[in-house]
C-alpha cells in the first residue's frame, strides 16, 4: 500500500467496490435469515417432525415472521445495568461477526458483465495478511460477550459471559495453529493466494485441496471453529438447561436479535474460511472459472448444515471437560499437526 | 491533500483522547474498554507506518488478549471505584508528590516537543523506501529466526516463566485453608419401639 | 505528508500521559493500564524510525515489545490478586505493612 499517494477519486471501480461491500453486507444478513429456517427444518427432521410449515410454502417465510416478532418486542433493560455497556455489547458482537467475512473472498474477479474496466475480485478487500485479519476480528468479538455479561448485573449472565469467553480463548489456540499449518503448505498469508495453491487436482480425480494434505489440520480447524462460535456440543455457556440462556438473559428484541444473528454469521465465516483454506475455495469441475461462487456457495453450505447437524446430534459437553478437551487435547494434536506438517514440506520440498 | 495525512489526524486523536480518558476515568472497566479503543488507533498508524503485520499482531496479542485479561481481573475484583485524583488514604506527602510527577510529566512532554521542532529538516519525511511496500511476513520472519533467533527462544522462555508464575501467584492453594474433613453425621438413634415397617425389607418402588 | 516529526510529537505525547497515568491514579489496575500505554508509545516510536530508516528491525523490535508486556501484564495481574486478596483494596497506598 503506498501510504504516500492514498487520493481516492470516484471511478467506476471504485463504485464497483463499494457495490461489493454493500453486496457483501446484504447476502451476510441473508444468510442469518435463511440459516434460522434452515436450523429449525433441519432439527426437526432430525426429531422426526414438521417444523415450520405453515407460514409461506413449507414454511420458507418463517424467518421473516420472526423478525417482525423479534422488532415488535419490548426493549428491555435491567435497571441496575450498566447502559453504555449494555447497549454496546451486541453492537460489538455483530460488528465484529460483519468484519471478519471483509477479507473472504468468494470467487475470482468479475467484469459485471463488461460493464467496468478493470475487474474487481470477489472480496471486500483483499488484504495480504488476511488470515490474521480474520483472527483478530474473531478475538475481538470475545468482547461482545464479555460485557453483555457484565453489564446485565446478574450472576446467571455473568457466569456464562465469563464461562464463554474462557472457552473462546482457549479454543483460539488451536484454531491459530491448525490455520498455521495451512499457512506452512501455501508459504503466503492471503486467502485469495492460499485458495489459488488448490487449484487443479492430482491424476485428474483427487482435486488438489488442503483437506486431503491436513486431513487432522481440518478436524482441529472445524473443532475449534464450532468451539469458538459456542455453539454444540461446545454451547454450555448459553445452554438453555442449566444457565437460563447465559450471557444474553437479560437482552430482548433487536439487542437479542444481534446476538443471535451474530453467532450465525460467526457460523457462516467459520465455514467460509475454512472452505477456502481446506476445501479449495471456489474451484471445482464442470464449471468455468468465472461461475467458481457457485462451488463455493455449495461448500460453505454442506458445511453449515455440518454444523446444524452436530448440533442436533451429539451431546453437549460439560464446561470442565470442554476446556480439558480444548488444552489437553486439541492443543497438543495441533502443535503435531503443525510440527508434522512443517516436516512434511521440508522433507518433499 | 494526500489523505495519508487526514488518516494520521483522525488515528492520532483519537489515540490521544482515548488515552486521556483512560486515565481520567473512574471505572476501571470504561478504562480497559478506552484503552482497547487507544490500541485499535495505533494499530492504524501502523498500517499507515507500512507495517501491517506488526498492527494486526498488536490487535490479536493486546487488545484481543492482553485487555481481555486486565478485563477479567477488573469483573473478578470487581474493582471499586476510584476518584480520578483524590483517594481516600492520601496523605500530604503523597499529594504533593503527585503533583510534582504531573508537572514532570508535562515538563518531559512540551521539552520533547521542543527539541523535535529545532531540528533543521524540515519534517523528515519518509522515503520512498522499498517502492512503498512493507516488509513481507515471509522476509520479516526469516530475519525474526534468523538474527534474532536467540532472542526468540529467550521470550518464550519468558513466556512459560511468566505463566508459572502467574499460575503459582494468583492461585488459591496459597491463600486458602485447605477445608477440614467435616465431622461424621451424628446418625439417629435406634428406636425404642421397633416399627413395623423396619421388619419388612425394603423394595425400591421402581422395580416390577 | 505526514512526516517523522509528527509520529515522534504523537509518540511523546502518548508516553507523557501514560506516565501522568502512573504517577496521579490511586487504583493499582489502572497504573498497570498506564504503564501498557507507554510501552505502546514507545512502540509506535520504534515502529516510525523503521519505516524513516528502511530497516525491519524496527518491526522486530515491537514485536518483542509485546510478548515482553504481555508476560509482564500476566504477572502483574496475578500480583494484583494475590495483594487484593491479603488487603482487599486496589490503592497501592494500603500496602503498607513492609513500610519502615
Amino acid at each position: 500500500m503506498n501510504a504516500d499517494r492514498l487520493i481516492i477519486m470516484v471511478t467506476p471501480f471504485v463504485l464497483a467496490q463499494l457495490a461489493m461491500l454493500g453486496f457483501v453486507f446484504f447476502m451476510l444478513l441473508n444468510s442469518a435469515a435463511v440459516m434460522v429456517y434452515v436450523e429449525r427444518k433441519v432439527a426437526a427432521r432430525i426429531q422426526q417432525r414438521m417444523g415450520p410449515w405453515l407460514v409461506g410454502p413449507y414454511g420458507a417465510l418463517q424467518p421473516l415472521a420472526d423478525i417482525v416478532k423479534l422488532m415488535f418486542k419490548e426493549e428491555l433493560r435491567p435497571k441496575a445495568a450498566d447502559s453504555i455497556l449494555f447497549a454496546l455489547a451486541p453492537v460489538i458482537s455483530a460488528v465484529a461477526a460483519f468484519t471478519a467475512f471483509s477479507v473472504v473472498p468468494f470467487g475470482t474477479e468479475t467484469t459485471l458483465f463488461g460493464l467496468l474496466d478493470r475487474p474487481v475480485p470477489l472480496q471486500v478487500a483483499d488484504v495480504n495478511v488476511a488470515v490474521l485479519v480474520v483472527f483478530a476480528v474473531t478475538s475481538m468479538g470475545v468482547y461482545g460477550i464479555v460485557l453483555a455479561g457484565w453489564s446485565s448485573n446478574s450472576k446467571y449472565s455473568l457466569l456464562g459471559a465469563l464461562r464463554s469467553s474462557a472457552q473462546m480463548i482457549s479454543y483460539e489456540l488451536s484454531y491459530g495453529m491448525a490455520l498455521a499449518s495451512v499457512l506452512v503448505l501455501a508459504g503466503s498469508l492471503s486467502l485469495r493466494d492460499i485458495v489459488n495453491a488448490q487449484a487443479g487436482s492430482w491424476l485428474h480425480v483427487i482435486p488438489r485441496w488442503y483437506l486431503f494434505l491436513q486431513p487432522l489440520g481440518f478436524f482441529i480447524f472445524m473443532t475449534a471453529g464450532v468451539a469458538e462460535t459456542n455453539r454444540a456440543p461446545f454451547d454450555f455457556p448459553e445452554a438453555e438447561q442449566e444457565l437460563v440462556a447465559g450471557y444474553h438473559t437479560e437482552y430482548s428484541s433487536m439487542s437479542f436479535a444481534m446476538f443471535f444473528m451474530a453467532e450465525y454469521i460467526n457460523m457462516v465465516t467459520v465455514s467460509a474460511v475454512a472452505t477456502d483454506l481446506f476445501l479449495g475455495g471456489w474451484h471445482g469441475p464442470f464449471l468455468p472459472e468465472y461461475l467458481g461462487w457457485i462451488w463455493f456457495l455449495l461448500k460453505v453450505s454442506f458445511l453449515l448444515f455440518f454444523y446444524v447437524w452436530m448440533r442436533w446430534t451429539l451431546p453437549r459437553y460439560r464446561y470442565d471437560q470442554l476446556m480439558q478437551f480444548g488444552w489437553k487435547v486439541l492443543l497438543p494434536l495441533s502443535v503435531v499437526n503443525l510440527l508434522l506438517t512443517s516436516a512434511g514440506v521440508l522433507y518433499f520440498g | 491533500m494526500a489523505s495519508d495525512l487526514i488518516l494520521f489526524y483522525a488515528f492520532g486523536a483519537i489515540a490521544v483522547v482515548a488515552t486521556l480518558l483512560v486515565i481520567a476515568q473512574s471505572n476501571p472497566i470504561y478504562s480497559v474498554l478506552l484503552l482497547i479503543a487507544s490500541f485499535m488507533a495505533l494499530a492504524g498508524l501502523y498500517v499507515l507506518l507500512d507495517a501491517p503485520f506488526v498492527a494486526v499482531t498488536q490487535i490479536i496479542v493486546y487488545a484481543g488478549a492482553i485487555m481481555v485479561l486486565f478485563l477479567f481481573v477488573v469483573m473478578l475484583l470487581n474493582a471499586p471505584r476510584e476518584d480520578a485524583l483524590e483517594a481516600s488514604g492520601s496523605t500530604e506527602e503523597s499529594t504533593g508528590a503527585r503533583a510534582l510527577g504531573l508537572v514532570l510529566a508535562m515538563a518531559m512532554a512540551i521539552e520533547l516537543v521542543w527539541a523535535l521542532n529545532r531540528t533543521r529538516i524540515l519534517g523528515f519525511a519518509f522515503p520512498e523506501g522499498r517502492g512503498g511496500t512493507s516488509w513481507s511476513v515471509a522476509e520479516l520472519g526469516r530475519i525474526l529466526f534468523g538474527n534474532y533467533a536467540f532472542a526468540f527462544e529467550a521470550t518464550s522462555i519468558l513466556i512459560l516463566i511468566a505463566m508459572v508464575g502467574a499460575i503459582t501467584l494468583a492461585g488459591r492453594h496459597l491463600t486458602e485453608k485447605r477445608i477440614p474433613n467435616p465431622e461424621p453425621r451424628i446418625t439417629s438413634p435406634e428406636p425404642l419401639i421397633p416399627s413395623p415397617e423396619s421388619r419388612i425389607p425394603s423394595r425400591s418402588p421402581w422395580q416390577a | 505528508m505526514a512526516g517523522l516529526i509528527h509520529y515522534l510529537v504523537l509518540s511523546g505525547v502518548l508516553f507523557a500521559i501514560g506516565m501522568m497515568g502512573v504517577f496521579l491514579r490511586r487504583n493499582v489496575i489502572t497504573m498497570l493500564l498506564s504503564i501498557e500505554v507507554m510501552l505502546n508509545a514507545v512502540n509506535l516510536t520504534f515502529i516510525a524510525f523503521g519505516r524513516f530508516l528502511g530497516s525491519p528491525d524496527g518491526q522486530i523490535i515491537v514485536f518483542f515489545v509485546i510478548t515482553v508486556a504481555a508476560a509482564e501484564a500476566a504477572v502483574g495481574l496475578a500480583i494484583v490478586i494475590a495483594l487484593f486478596r491479603h488487603t482487599e483494596s486496589l490503592n497501592p497506598d494500603a500496602f503498607r505493612e513492609l513500610k519502615g
